[in-house]
């Protein structure tokens, strides 16, 4: 019994995890760039809902669409106004300006919101559903939900819709995307505004079970690790990976001493690259001369 | 405006390309030995960890200035460095023997994570190292019999042969020593066939593949020798410090290493030191300027990482080549002076450069 409540709520970590994962995935895809200030973007969707539930008293639902219009805006403006002009710098140049923008991003959000941490009023907290001796919080349950419908959602995107196609052949092939008629810069802002939502999301889900402080964009460099355990670049990839990474911590919280929990996420990803370094669902090649 | 003729191939490679640099460095120097006496210990002090920074930040100029890869755990190879020192010294190796030891269990522990991170792009060097800080952090913490936890342990006052460095003057000159022994290890590391294999990395990997280097190896060569230089550094802040703590190598301080790099200058070792000027001097104008802000505004808690954040993410937008590219730009105003254009330093639009196949 204990195994399958770990499991649940391994899946349930895993799940956010795999969300920021997935926005990071999609900005590199598409873009090239590697957002290291992904796991700040959840932490400032989750402070927007947060103001929208608890200080404007919005109804939940109509919070949860305004916190996902503002930072699809945030994300756009902010790949419009900064990310644009580092096209064709060294890959390494974007990195250390995403980690500078993550501390910006932390002190702004610690200017506006104060650093205590706090809850979200949600519909569903408080109640458990318990089958023998699993119980399991309806919290959890709405995270592996909404994972599953975004992810139900971007596959039907990816697969279905003009925008979506258009991403992919923007992440395949930028020169040809644009000879083509797609309209590059117009996609690199929308992809951003895509990550964005999905990474507020994971914020809004995460924030009953962990309450949200200008730190919590620190569980981005977990999300890291999980894009690499899944194979960098691959969008199922990321979740699997962050569903290893979410219940490996979890068993590792319990069955090993205090310490391995919070580092059990980075023996794993040192593992993987020992091993198999290309991921487990390996999409990127080295070049070969 | 000074003209240098070419003559012979060995020009190119000579420490001073001209009598000119050869006066100013030994001014330079010279300036730095007499220091001493004509500064407030305070300041002797501070300079002498502009001295180790600097120190720190030859590791990772030549793995981010001319590898071009990035590292977010360079704290933790100062960490291994300070640890390693001061468990020698505690039991009782001499200081020298004890120094190079950990420089060189730096290096291998680098080594050692750059095989598996370093067989794909550099992203993964970048979260593997971050990964691996983090683990270091724990164990520090973790591993009291030997790093004595949380609360701690002190180091041994340094003793060179029998000499006792424990004041600030003698402390800075055995700092500045190894600066400068570092300095010219670095320059004459990039101008053998290794740091032009790794300046070709850094340029372009198929290229420099198609020349026959060996990609893994030689990345993995750059960080372990990047680490070693670091962990050298880290010896010494062991004693600069005094007292070591988890806390004094977390997450913020790999950060204002990179950051120490990038507003130097990428790719100069000039820009190192500026870069440690930099960075040693800034929290304390940070901590000057909280006395002239409104309350509202000094007492953000992040302020401090906020206002890293925010210099290193104007220097990459506005002047990428950092302190030292900008010296470059004011130098050339000055000797070009009446023909000056103001196209001759305008960056040139750049496009996208794939790294994938697919």
């Amino acid at each position: 019994m204990e195994v399958i409540q770990l499991l649940i709520s391994g899946t349930s970590q895993g799940c956010v995890y795999g969300l920021i994962a997935l926005g990071f995935v999609l900005i590199y895809k598409a873009t090239e760039m590697v957002n290291f200030a992904q796991g700040d973007i959840m932490m400032l969707g989750a402070f927007f809902a947060f103001t929208y539930i608890s200080i404007l008293e919005f109804n939940f639902f109509i919070a949860l669409a305004a916190t996902i219009v503002t930072m699809a805006a945030l994300g756009a403006l902010l790949e419009r106004t900064i990310l644009r002009s580092m096209i064709g710098e060294p890959p390494f140049s974007v990195l250390m300006l995403t980690i500078g923008l993550g501390f910006i991003i932390r002190a702004v959000a610690g200017a506006i919101w104060g650093n205590e941490p706090r809850s979200i009023p949600t519909p569903y907290a408080g109640g458990v559903l318990s089958y023998r001796e699993v119980i399991v919080g309806y919290e959890n349950i709405v995270i592996i939900l909404g994972t599953l419908l975004i992810c139900g959602f971007l596959f039907l995107f990816f697969k279905f819709s003009r925008l979506g196609i258009a991403m992919q052949a923007v992440s395949q092939n930028q020169l040809a995307a644009y000879y083509l008629g797609v309209p590059v810069k117009r996609i690199y802002s929308l992809v951003w505004a895509l990550s964005a939502i999905i990474s507020a999301v994971a914020g809004i889900l995460i924030a009953p079970v962990s309450l949200i402080s200008p730190l919590m964009g620190f569980i981005g460099i977990k999300a890291f690790a999980a894009a690499i355990v899944g194979g960098f670049g691959s969008l199922p990839g990321a979740i699997i990976g962050g569903l290893i990474i979410g219940i490996v911590e979890q068993f590792a919280g319990l069955y090993l001493p205090t310490g391995f929990s919070d580092v059990s996420a980075y023996v794993v990803l040192l593992l993987m690259l020992l091993i198999r370094p290309q991921g487990i669902f390996a999409s990127m090649q080295q070049k070969k001369v | 405006m000074r003209f240098i003729k070419k003559i012979s191939y060995e020009q190119d490679v000579r420490l001073f390309q001209h009598e000119g640099q050869i006066f100013w460095y030994s001014l330079l120097v010279m300036s730095v030995l007499i220091a001493p006496a004509l500064l407030d210990t305070f300041y002797i002090g501070e300079l002498s960890l502009v001295f180790i920074y600097a120190i720190s930040g030859i590791g990772l100029m030549i793995l981010v200035g001319y590898t071009g890869l990035v590292s977010l755990g360079h704290a933790a190879f100062l960490a291994i460095g300070a640890y390693t020192h001061a468990c020698l010294l505690a039991v009782g190796v001499p200081f020298v023997v004890s120094m190079i030891c950990a420089t060189f269990f730096s290096a291998l522990i680098g080594g050692l994570i750059g095989i598996p991170a370093l067989r794909m792009t550099g992203i993964y060097l970048a979260v593997a190292t971050l990964a691996f800080a983090s683990i270091v952090e724990q164990i520090l913490t973790h591993w009291v019999s030997v790093t004595g936890g949380f609360r701690g342990m002190a180091v041994e006052l340094p003793r060179v042969l029998g000499v006792e460095l424990y004041d600030a003057v003698p402390f800075y000159y055995l700092c500045l020593g190894i600066l400068v022994v570092c300095l010219l290890l670095a320059l004459n590391l990039l101008r053998s066939p290794m740091g032009r294999a790794m300046r070709a990395i850094r340029d372009s990997e198929i290229p420099a593949r198609s020349m026959g280097i060996h990609l893994a190896f030689t990345k993995t060569l750059a960080f372990a020798i990047s680490a070693g230089f670091t962990g050298l550094a880290g010896s010494l802040l062991a004693h600069r410090i005094g007292y070591l703590a988890p806390d004094s190598f977390t997450l913020l301080i790999s950060i204002q290493l990179l950051i120490m790099v990038v507003v130097g200058g990428l790719g100069s070792l000039h820009g190192v030191i500026y870069g440690a000027v930099f960075i040693c001097f800034l929290p304390q104008i940070i901590a000057i300027m909280r006395d002239f802000l409104p309350t509202a505004i000094a007492r953000i808690p992040g302020l401090e990482p906020g206002i890293f954040g925010l210099i290193l993410v104007l220097f990459l937008i506005y002047e990428p080549h950092g302190i030292y590219g900008r010296w470059l730009k004011f130098r050339h105003y000055f000797e070009q002076f009446p023909l000056y254009r103001k196209a001759a330093h305008k960056r040139q639009k750049s496009y996208l450069r794939t790294e994938r196949l697919r």
